[in-house]
């Protein structure tokens, strides 16, 4: 392992996130952490993710679109991000595209996604 | 002024901060880094320390180095670097010098030999901005224009702009921001990008157009005195970030 290899492995491991196992397809809850002056809450966004970048590596990066008042809207999150509180599956989508980026051009019907009934966790070992 | 170090590229990362800022940072490593000479008054008629970094093999190095390597008690070295430093700042020969050379937060010139671009043309080299893509524009979208006047002055002058070679040339960025350093392993995490290929050599300085910390280690932060501070150290490290 080289050195740059082995500070990213030694920061997502000092980091402590626990990422769930999801793909492009699969609705979920992102809770980012807002804050407002002082304080500070955990706003949730919830959407279809159409898109994951650069693996599980430390840059990576997904992103999630939802139509909030009837306007798409995207929102791209580092996967490692500290303003991230948790993510989670909502629903598994079966899609046969690792980007989704058709989605942005259909409304309604034809931008809905089957769900995937016979999902399968990985292997225990496989750091998702 | 004392003494810069030499350093190798390592790499890009990035690192994410407990506020959620990310940052993207090289990573430079001080591979073995030790005085090997100085330069004095009286000898040379200037002061300075020369320092070599990472490891060569003996078969490798010339007769003339290797005598002057012999003659610090210092192993081979790959890369020699002078640096000029204050009277007051001399550094022993054979001295390692560790990784909290720099402060966090602290500023600092990066020189470095950039990446070769080989022959390029005069829109990459000097950012022109080419000819129209139509009315007329034949097989010269991308040339220099005009290089000049008429009969009156009937040359081009020098230092014209032109395509030719570009990069594989030293470079400085100043005012980089060290954002943490890791003694163990002699790393210094500089924010943004420095010149230079992965692997390369770079020297860091701390920077001259920013006033340096007042808590700066003079002349230098030693390998072997750092193990008796360092306990002393961690802390004070920790309340920073």
């Amino acid at each position: 392992m080289d050195l740059i290899a082995q500070l990213e492995a030694e920061q997502i491991a000092a980091l402590g996130k626990d990422i769930p196992d999801f793909k492009a397809g699969d609705t979920i809850r992102v809770g980012f952490k807002v804050t407002e002056g002082s304080r500070s809450r955990v706003q949730n966004y919830e959407g279809v993710c159409i898109s994951r970048k650069n693996g599980n590596g430390i840059a990576g990066s997904f992103t999630v679109r939802k139509i909030s008042f009837g306007e798409g809207v995207e929102r791209v999150f580092p996967l490692y991000s500290t303003n991230i509180d948790s993510i989670t599956v909502v629903r598994r989508g079966r899609v046969r595209r690792s980007k989704l980026y058709y989605l942005r051009s259909r409304r309604g019907k034809s931008a809905r996604i089957a769900e995937q009934t016979n999902y399968r966790a990985p292997k225990s070992g496989a750091t998702s | 002024m004392r003494s810069g170090v030499i350093a190798k590229k390592v790499g890009m990362t990035r690192l994410f901060m407990e506020d959620g800022k990310q940052i993207p940072v090289t990573v430079l490593q001080l591979d073995n880094l030790q005085v090997v000479a100085q330069r004095t008054n009286d000898k040379d008629g200037y002061t300075a320390v020369q320092l070599g970094a990472g490891a060569a093999k003996a078969k490798r190095t010339s007769k003339a180095m290797r005598g002057h390597f012999a003659a610090a008690k210092v192993e081979p070295k790959r890369k020699v670097a002078e640096f000029r430093v204050a009277e007051d700042n001399l550094i022993e020969v054979g001295a390692e010098i560790a990784a909290n050379h720099y402060l966090d937060g602290q500023f600092v010139d990066v020189s470095g030999t950039s990446i070769g671009k080989g022959f390029a043309g005069a829109m990459k080299r000097h950012n022109f901005g080419g000819l129209r893509a139509s009315h007329g524009v034949s097989i010269s979208h991308r040339s220099h224009g005009s290089t000049g006047q008429c009969q009156d002055p009937g040359k081009v002058f020098k230092g014209k702009k032109m395509a030719g070679h570009m990069g594989a040339a030293k470079v400085t960025t100043q005012n980089l921001q060290v954002v943490k350093t890791d003694v163990d392993r002699g790393l210094v995490f500089i924010k943004g990008a420095v010149p230079g290929s992965k692997g390369g050599w770079v020297t860091i300085k701390d920077a001259v157009k920013k006033a340096a910390p007042a808590d700066l280690p003079l002349p230098a932060a030693i390998k072997s005195a750092a193990a008796a501070e360092a306990p002393a150290e961690a802390p004070a490290e920790g309340g920073e970030e």
